[in-house]
């Protein structure tokens, strides 16, 4: 044990305790670290085990197959991963969006933090998709105004980083970073237009300092988990081959 | 207020500050000494096993399995302990995503939980998912400031619950955090949310002076401290903001506390708050001492952290 603290009190009372006999004089509080210097339970690793291997066995089934390893690294302004996860998320929740609103999701964004990790050539499994999303996070549909897009721009064009996007988007900077074009849907962004964009939850809640995101119009919270969107995504798909494209891409002349 | 720790280095030097407290070592020696103690967890978040070797600043800790070695071995030593959960038990791991919460409820009944409060991700499933693992706990949940009445949950969650071992009476009530921004509403539905601090004021009555308890416990999911909104309701405005609570049991800020914090009650007298962080990583302890004698007034109690 490290050095104690010994504080002590002075209690001027008189406990109205159900035992007249005693009175607390003493207390000792600490956290005990639970560490492999613990050895299990047995009956209670015997009594995990099936549960286990159940959820290994469906972790691990096969549902998709990538033709190539897709890294977050790859990629300056977009990256194949980023592409196949902002894409995924248009076509698995609008369907959902549309069928609770009558309206369309203009695009997607993400975050290039939120890809947590490789999918690799070969097989394809839940625990993949698990791996490059272990966080709950859950989509969201926020409508903004054309301004806020604007607000948005400024703020890809500053993080130089390959934020998903999904197909609908294309934004070129030139070789100083400033938006020389952009565009939804091979329309320019209309001010005054209310568009319908997807995220997750944590970015809504101005995770990675996406504070474009507010003021807005409304929320529809769509209750479908990002990694539940790959899921699906991947077990409609024999094989996936996401690829680099021009929808976020810097110019430089 | 000022002034109102004070620190000695040694264990050693607390009996001695003890003579100083009140009541001469002479009526010590013969008494008779009674000991509870109260072990807890909170935001396990469904972490069965351990973490891996590769895991980090987590590395080969946790585990459900550990945790029951862990207390026995403490019941063994002291058969007058019970074991808390001060809520988020659901959410996490997969086994969460397969079993939704049915394996989570089985381990804490085989691990003997006395008792547990609601966190908000134990709605994660809605409160029908909740309601549905239910027959999988063989302990009890209290929470005082939600109101179930009009949800499926009406009759299942009592607001607090008391114990008796060895002749002492704990009182212990569960409180739970604001839902409405958290939680989707669909999810808790018709959980109505009343304010805790009134709700800890009126249930350490009750459990002080009513039921004439020993100790009296928050099991509370409240979350530790904000400090960017100071005025939030946490376990420390609400320990400062009470009487007659022993002991706060928090969760939900996921708060590594190294050891328990001492805070003072609305009437200048010390309330501890623990958290032991998330994830089963810790087993937090409290131990209180109760001695025999018939002078009972200027007396001192030492806190030993």
């Amino acid at each position: 044990m490290s050095i104690k603290h010994v504080i002590l009190l002075f209690f001027t009372v008189a406990f109205l305790s159900c035992v007249e006999d005693y009175h607390l004089t003493k207390i000792k509080g600490k956290r005990i670290e639970i560490n492999n210097e613990i050895n299990g339970d047995k009956s209670i690793e015997e009594f995990v085990k099936p549960f286990r291997e159940n959820v290994n066995k469906n972790l691990d089934s096969v549902i998709s197959f990538a033709l190539q390893t897709y890294s977050k690294s790859d990629g300056e302004y977009n990256t194949a991963i980023g592409n196949l996860m902002a894409d995924a998320v248009f076509e698995e929740a609008n369907p959902l969006f549309n069928k609770q609103t009558g309206q369309n999701i203009d695009f997607v964004i993400l975050n290039h933090g939120g890809i947590r990790s490789i999918i690799p050539k070969g097989n394809i499994t839940t625990r993949t998709a698990y791996k490059v999303m272990p966080f709950e996070n859950s989509t969201v549909v926020v409508s903004l105004k054309g301004t806020q897009i604007n607000e948005m721009l400024k703020y890809l064009s500053m993080a130089k980083r390959a934020h998903p996007l999904s197909k609908q988007v294309h934004i070129t900077l030139d070789k100083d970073f400033q938006v020389t074009s952009a565009s939804i849907n091979n329309q320019p962004i209309d001010a005054d237009r209310t568009y319908y964009v997807a995220t997750n939850d944590y970015l809504y809640n101005g995770g990675d300092r996406m504070s474009f995101f507010h003021p807005n119009d409304s929320l529809y919270v769509l209750d479908y988990k990002i990694r539940n969107v790959l899921i699906d995504y991947f077990k409609k798909r024999d094989t996936i081959s996401p690829k680099i494209d021009n929808r976020f891409i810097q110019l430089n002349n | 207020m000022m002034n109102r720790r004070k620190f000695i280095q040694n264990s050693s030097a607390a009996t001695t500050l003890f003579g100083l407290g009140g009541l001469g070592l002479s009526s010590f020696d013969n008494k008779k000494q009674k000991k509870i103690t109260i072990l807890h967890t909170n935001d396990v978040h469904s972490h069965i096993d351990p973490f891996g070797p590769n895991d980090g600043r987590n590395a080969n800790k946790g585990g459900v399995a550990r945790r029951a070695t862990l207390v026995e071995s403490i019941r063994q030593e002291n058969p007058n302990t019970l074991l808390f959960d001060a809520g988020d038990i659901f959410q996490g791991t997969p086994y969460f995503n397969y079993y939704g919460g049915e394996l989570e409820f089985k381990l804490m009944s085989m691990l003997k939980y006395d008792l547990a409060t609601i966190g908000n991700h134990d709605f994660d499933n809605g409160i029908d998912g909740l309601y549905a693992q239910l027959p999988h706990a063989d302990f009890e949940f209290v929470s005082a400031n939600y109101d179930f009445s009009n949800t499926i949950m009406d009759t299942h969650v009592k607001p607090y619950k008391t114990f008796i071992r060895d002749g002492i009476k704990i009182g212990v009530f569960g409180l739970g955090i604001k839902l409405d921004g958290l939680v989707e509403k669909r999810m808790y539905k018709e959980t109505a949310y009343n304010d805790p601090v009134g709700i800890a004021q009126d249930m350490s009555r009750i459990l002080k002076t009513e039921q004439n308890c020993d100790l009296v416990i928050c099991l509370s999911h409240i979350g530790y401290y904000y400090k960017k909104f100071p005025e939030k309701v946490s376990d420390l405005n609400l320990a400062k903001a009470t009487k007659d609570i022993d002991l706060i049991i928090g969760g939900h800020t996921h708060t590594f506390l190294p050891k328990p914090t001492i805070e003072k009650n609305s009437a200048g007298k010390n309330v501890l708050v623990n958290q032991v962080g998330a994830y089963g990583l810790y087993l937090g302890q409290v131990d209180f001492f109760f001695e025999e004698g018939k002078n009972i007034k200027a007396e001192g109690t030492t806190i030993i952290v």
